[in-house]
Formats: C-alpha cells, sequence, structure tokens
C-alpha cells in the first residue's frame, strides 16, 4: 500500500442476503407496497419519462376487504372474473394433481406455478385471439385461460405417443402455437429478444397483433433481457415485457439477481419504455395494467414493462425443497396473500360468487383434471416406454432429413 | 437469362434484390446495413428501394439481431440478417446454438427459424485477430443448422437465394478476401478482379444453387483435395505450382454435405488433402477427414493429409505467416502423393 494513501477500513465485497432464512421471520418491508388505489392512472399514450414514478410505486386495486378501490379498477363484467376465477382453480388444481404424478413416477419433473396464478390467467383475459405470448415455465395459466385440452397438455407431461411435441421436451415445456404460446426453451431469457422480434414482425407486416414476453427477476440478469429492452424500444414494438418477481430463482434471492434498493420495473425506465409495477397477486390490478400495456402496444405507442411483485409459494421444480433456503412459512407471511383468495374474496363481496358455488366448481375441475390424466394415461407414459419411436429422434432436426441422419437412423436400426 | 459481370458483393446484392422483390416476407438488417448499406456495401441502396421497414439498421447486438430474428421467423417472415464480421457473432451464440437451430425439433415443427445469417468471414486483409477468423466448425457441429460458404461471385447469388428460401436456419460465411476477386494466395501480386474469371459472370434474374451439393472445381486424376471458400484458389494455384494433377471440390455447403461427391472422387484418385483456412485442431478438416477415413478406407494410398491455419489466434503483422498460401499447401499435396 503506498504510504501516501489515506488510512482507511479495508474494502468489503456486498453480497445480498434475504431478509429470512430458514427458522426466521421474513421482513417483507423491503417490498414497498403502496395502499390499494393509490397510485395514478396516467392516459395510455403517457410518455414513459413522463411517469417514472410507477416503475417504484405498486399498482394495487384490492383493498384488504376485497372491494376495488381507485383509478386502476378496470372495467370488468363478473362472468369474465368468474372466467378467471375458474381458470386460477383449475391451474391450481391441475398443478397439484401433477405434483402428485410427479411423486407417484407417473411425469419426470414438473414445476407448479402456485401463488403466481393470477399474473398470467389475468393477463391472457386482457389480450385478444391471435396475439403471441412468449411464456417461461412458469405461466401454464395462459394455456387454462385459452382453454387448452387438458389430455394434450398431460400427453405431453407424461412423453406418451400422444405428446405433440414427440417426447423431445421435459415436462412443462410446451408449445401451442394455435393458443399463441410459444415453445419454451428451458435456456432463460432467450424469449423476450424473440417476442420483440415477433413484435416487429407484426408491425412490419402491418398487422394488429402483439406480442407478451415473460422472464422471471432471476433472469433479467442475463443480457438477452437487456438487449430485448433495447430492441423494444428502439423499434417501439408492440410487445408486453413481464418480469414475474416472485423473489426467488431457485435458492438465489431477487437482490442476488439486482433487486436490492431498486425494482425490475426500474430497469425499463433508463431504455425508456413505459414501466409499471404491479401487485401480481391481484386479479384486477394485473388485468388492468395489461389491458393499459396492450392498449398501448396495439396503438402504436411502444412497448411496456411490467413487474409483477408476487411469491413463489412452492418449490422451483420438483427437484428443489425450499425450506434448505428460506423460511417454510413464508408464503403465509407474504403481504400480498394468495391471489385466488382474494379474487373469490372480492367476487363473493359483489355477490357474484359464493362459497357453495367455490366447492362445486372446485369438485368439478377436480373430477375434469383426474378425467384427464387418466385419458392421458391410457395412452402410455415414459414410465411404461409407450413414447414416441426412436426413430422420430431424427425427424424434425432439419425441414428435409439430410443423408447423414437417415444413415445414423438405420445404423440404430429403426 | 441475361448475365452481368459482378463482384461476390454486387452477386450478394443482387441475390438480396431478388428476394426482396419476389417475397414479402423477406427482411434485410444489420449494423450499418440499412442507410449507409454495410461496411463491404452489400446492402448498398436496397433500403432506399425497399422501403425502412424491410431494410434497416440494427442496435450493435448480435444477441439481438439474432434473436429478433427468430421471433421474426417464428411469425412467418424470413429474415435476411447481416453479422458485420463472423468474429462478432459470439454473442449470439445462444439464440443461434440453442434457439434457432433447435425451434422445429424442440416444437416439433410447429415453429421454424427460417433465418439466414451472412457473415465476412477468414483473412487475408490485414484484419488482426477479431476481423479474420473462420468460425466455421462451431456452426458445422451443430446440429439443425446448415453451414454454406460460397467461393464465387455465381455461387454466392445462387447459394444465397436457396439458402434465404430454405426452412431451416442457415449459416451463410462470405470469404471477405475473395469479395472483389480470386485470390490464389500470392497477395505479394496484383490483384485478379473477378470480370476476368467465368464465375463473376452472374445472371441477373432469380436462380439458385443448391445446397448440400459439392462442386468439381478442377477435375483431376491424382489427389482428391476437399476445400471451400478462398482457399479453393490457393489449392488452384498449389496443384499448377507443385504440377499435381489435383481434383479439387469446392464443398459450397459445408453441412449437411453432399458425401457422394467427395467419396466418389476419393475412391478414384486415392489420396486425399483437407485444406482450410481455420485453425486447425478440431476444425472443419478433421470431420472431412473422419468421413474419408470412414468411407474410402480401403481405396486410400496414402495417409489424409490436412493443410490449415495455425493453431494460434489470426496475427496482425504475421498475417502471411499464419496464412496456409500456395508453397504450404503444394507441400501438403506432395506428402499426400508419397508412399
Amino acid at each position: 500500500m503506498s504510504k501516501n494513501a489515506p488510512a482507511c477500513a479495508p474494502l468489503r465485497l456486498h453480497v445480498p442476503e434475504p431478509t429470512g432464512r430458514p427458522g426466521q421471520h421474513t421482513d417483507f418491508s423491503y417490498l414497498h407496497l403502496s395502499p390499494a388505489g393509490e397510485v395514478r392512472r396516467p392516459p395510455v399514450d403517457a410518455q414513459p419519462a413522463a411517469i417514472g414514478d410507477l416503475a417504484f410505486a405498486l399498482v394495487r386495486v384490492l383493498d384488504a376487504d376485497g372491494n376495488a378501490v381507485g383509478p386502476w379498477a378496470p372495467q370488468i363484467t363478473p362472468e369474465r372474473l368468474r372466467f378467471g376465477l375458474r381458470a386460477m382453480l383449475q391451474t391450481r388444481i391441475f398443478d397439484a394433481r401433477m405434483l402428485i404424478a410427479q411423486r407417484q413416477k407417473k411425469i419426470s419433473f414438473y414445476m407448479q406455478c402456485l401463488g403466481e396464478e393470477a399474473i398470467s390467467v389475468a393477463h391472457a383475459l386482457a389480450l385478444d385471439e391471435g396475439d403471441m405470448c412468449f411464456p417461461t415455465y412458469r405461466q401454464q395459466g395462459l394455456l387454462m385461460a385459452r382453454a387448452v385440452p387438458l389430455v394434450d397438455l398431460i400427453c405431453q407431461l407424461l412423453s406418451n405417443q400422444r405428446d405433440p411435441l414427440k417426447g423431445r421436451q421435459l415436462p412443462v415445456l410446451y408449445s401451442v402455437r394455435q393458443a399463441g404460446f410459444f415453445t419454451i426453451s428451458g435456456n432463460l431469457a432467450t424469449q423476450v429478444v424473440q417476442a420483440v422480434g415477433w413484435a416487429m414482425a407484426s408491425a412490419i407486416k402491418g398487422d394488429t397483433k402483439i406480442a407478451s414476453a415473460w422472464i422471471g427477476d432471476g433472469s433479467t440478469a442475463e443480457a438477452d433481457f437487456h438487449t430485448a429492452l433495447v430492441f423494444a424500444h428502439v423499434y417501439r414494438a408492440p410487445v408486453i415485457i413481464n418480469v414475474v418477481n416472485n423473489q426467488w430463482a431457485i435458492s438465489t434471492f431477487q437482490a442476488i439477481a439486482g433487486g436490492e434498493g431498486t425494482t425490475f420495473a426500474a430497469r425499463g425506465i433508463g431504455s425508456g419504455i413505459a414501466s409499471l409495477r404491479v401487485d401480481g397477486n391481484d386479479f384486477l390490478a394485473v388485468y388492468a395494467a395489461s389491458r393499459w400495456a396492450a392498449e398501448r402496444a396495439r396503438g402504436n405507442l411502444g412497448p411496456t414493462l411490467i413487474e409483477w411483485v408476487t411469491y413463489r409459494a412452492g418449490g422451483h421444480s420438483t427437484s428443489d425443497d425450499p425450506t434448505k433456503y428460506r423460511p417454510a412459512d413464508d408464503w403465509k407471511n407474504f403481504p400480498l396473500g394468495d391471489p385466488l383468495a382474494r379474487l373469490k374474496q372480492h367476487l363473493i363481496s359483489i355477490g357474484a360468487w359464493s362459497e357453495a358455488e367455490h366447492q362445486s366448481v372446485q369438485k368439478e375441475l377436480e373430477a375434469e383434471v383426474s378425467a384427464a390424466l387418466k385419458e392421458a394415461e391410457s395412452y402410455g407414459s415414459l414410465a411404461d416406454g409407450h413414447v414416441h419411436s426412436a426413430a422420430s429422434m431424427f425427424e424434425d432436426v432439419y425441414e428435409d432429413m439430410p443423408a447423414h441422419l437417415r444413415r445414423q437412423r438405420q445404423e440404430l436400426g429403426v | 437469362m441475361k448475365t452481368t459481370p459482378m463482384t461476390m458483393i454486387q452477386a450478394l446484392r443482387s441475390a438480396m434484390d431478388v428476394m426482396l422483390e419476389r417475397d414479402a416476407n423477406v427482411v434485410v438488417f444489420g449494423e450499418d446495413v440499412g442507410y449507409f448499406g454495410g461496411v463491404f456495401r452489400c446492402t448498398e441502396g436496397l433500403q432506399k428501394k425497399y422501403g425502412t421497414s424491410r431494410v434497416f439498421d440494427t442496435p450493435i447486438s448480435e444477441s439481438g439481431i439474432v434473436g429478433v430474428a427468430v421471433g421474426m421467423g417464428a411469425y412467418g417472415l424470413r429474415p435476411v440478417a447481416e453479422i458485420q464480421f463472423a468474429d462478432y457473432v459470439y454473442p449470439a451464440t445462444d439464440q443461434i446454438v440453442s434457439e434457432a437451430a433447435r425451434l422445429r425439433y424442440r416444437s416439433a415443427g410447429e415453429f421454424i427459424a427460417p433465418l439466414t445469417l451472412r457473415m465476412p468471414c477468414g483473412g487475408g486483409i490485414y484484419g488482426g485477430q477479431t476481423h479474420s477468423q473462420s468460425p466455421e466448425a462451431y456452426f458445422t457441429h451443430v446440429c439443425g443448422l446448415r453451414t454454406v460458404m460460397p467461393s464465387n461471385p455465381y455461387d454466392a447469388k445462387g447459394l444465397l437465394i436457396a439458402s434465404i428460401e430454405n426452412n431451416d436456419p442457415v449459416i451463410f460465411l462470405e470469404p471477405k478476401r475473395i469479395y472483389n476477386g480470386p485470390f490464389d494466395g500470392h497477395h505479394d501480386k496484383p490483384v485478379v478482379p473477378w470480370s476476368t474469371h467465368p464465375q463473376g459472370e452472374v445472371p441477373e434474374g432469380y436462380y439458385t444453387v443448391p445446397l448440400e451439393s459439392a462442386a468439381v472445381y478442377r477435375p483431376g486424376s491424382e489427389l482428391t483435395v476437399l476445400t471451400y471458400g478462398t482457399m479453393v484458389f490457393v489449392a488452384e494455384a498449389a496443384a499448377r505450382e507443385s504440377g499435381i494433377d489435383a481434383e479439387i471440390i469446392d464443398l459450397r455447403s459445408l453441412w449437411p454435405l453432399d458425401l457422394d461427391t467427395i467419396v466418389n472422387s476419393v475412391k478414384k484418385t486415392g489420396r486425399c488433402a483437407v485444406v482450410h483456412e481455420a485453425t486447425r485442431s478440431s476444425g472443419f478438416g478433421a470431420e472431412l477427414t473422419a468421413l474419408v477415413q470412414e468411407h474410402c478406407f480401403y481405396h486410400l494410398e496414402a495417409p489424409i493429409e490436412r493443410v490449415a491455419g495455425w493453431d494460434t489466434p489470426y496475427p496482425h503483422a504475421q498475417e502471411w505467416a499464419y496464412f496456409p498460401g500456395p508453397a504450404r499447401v503444394a507441400e501438403g499435396f506432395k506428402r499426400a502423393m508419397e508412399k
């Protein structure tokens, strides 16, 4: 050390830590919540630079009593809300049943979206037919809201002879083009740039469709996320970029992805993108913010980044045990609650739902999921070897099979 | 069809012009390709002719360029993106290797990535280690990709049109040293323009050169030479100067490739040399050597010879010591003729 250096303490590396570890009680004050109804709703043609405050606030509609309050309270019929509740319930029941199927070794791997159902379901309701979603592995609510046949999904999970993806993808990495659901990669963040490209293509062709991209808080650290923001802004692409901040990327707290002392919505501001931070467990807020962003996109007003604040209630996947790195009862203490319970409370409070109806719909959906599982199982599974043929492995690598792949297929003897 | 003398740059531009005209889903973009027309001028005038929504500049982000191309392809467009130098393509690796190459496979055909990624490659222009590389082996290793490298204006246009029309992702490598004329490795001799070469005579309209099809550039009886790009002309000079009657095969499509033309030639000559500018170890020549060994072993009179760039970064001041010029290639030919 130079003798001229001033006396000072040695440098220290800062490594962020969550405010709660196993056996502790998480201090969720780091979330900086706004009271329901308090955050302003700017017009859809607002300049991104003029609404920077919204990236640090939290748009909320449902108050603690289940009332829809404030300027973001959306125009939506009770019928649509009932449909939304049903789709959320279906998502949760489906997840729970598939989790059991994985434990029973019927499927090799599963990822649930417990606690995050409102984000994908309400967002799907805010989009139009033909819009394309570029999801991660935790947006199965999009598929439920778009009424994709459960048997098809379960066949993918079972990797059986009716798996639409021919056994090539891990369970949950669906592709359902006709439902506007892009093939899930498994590599992270790549889909966000692709969504921007899809949206650019729609604009190039003078189409009216928009794209919606999904990414978790953890993978916003990937360069592709930042690249996507640049391209989306440069070409004013008709795209919505959804950052699902569920606080955890496997065992990594969102502060390690760069969320400490700032927000993920704030990432959009420096890029010149309109950015909102929204209560992701508030069905009405999700719907309202999604509509606002979709209107912007469809009106040639440019992209919107939305950070959905939520909590990953379950493990990352069936290979993960979250009690090893966070308090086991964390979700119960999460201040934004359970999205399903909150919408249910609202619907009951406006007289559009009842406990009895809830029980009967739940039973009906459970039976539906069980029947779908039973039917899908009748088509076989990876476990019992009823999968697509080994010969099919060589198909779709190229549009037409080149000579070297034909030789390799012959070598395998199929 | 009426033909015109064209440089490789003009031929590539003509291919994009033809395809922009024929197919409303073709779009062209990349760094500096819009108003300016590209640092090598390949897209000059195209933005003016087809408008900014079909020919445009992009941010300096190769992962972004390829990523948006994948999304556009999924929508139904046919993107033709330029990577300014092949040396710059690495940030896009994830989008090429994990995404474009496997989109059809992983979605069982629901989504495809019919994109063409043009990129100038190779040395001989004092470009140093970031403007001279030949990265073909990184791509030929990836299932689902097509890798193409033309060696002359006629093939450049026909192969580019075939690549744009193809529904698989194509890595289209353009040897920049031969953009303006064939180069036989004698860097101290005057530059030869394409107008003096028969392959510089190019049809003005639409035509294709099929993919997965090699060309016998120079028929011969004593030695089969497997090569592509600039090295086609270096190999020709080496054959002339060594007096060896080499059959020079210009692979054109590196992968998937035309194995029949290779095998038929080696079975005829009984000897084989593989020549490329890229570094030697684990280079594409290793695959070619293995294929010849697997398919022609009992016809071989001698070990297969490899001549390639040294396993060093591409140097700036030592360019001609690095570049496998005609003398080094001829030495390889002679070794292949021994025994």
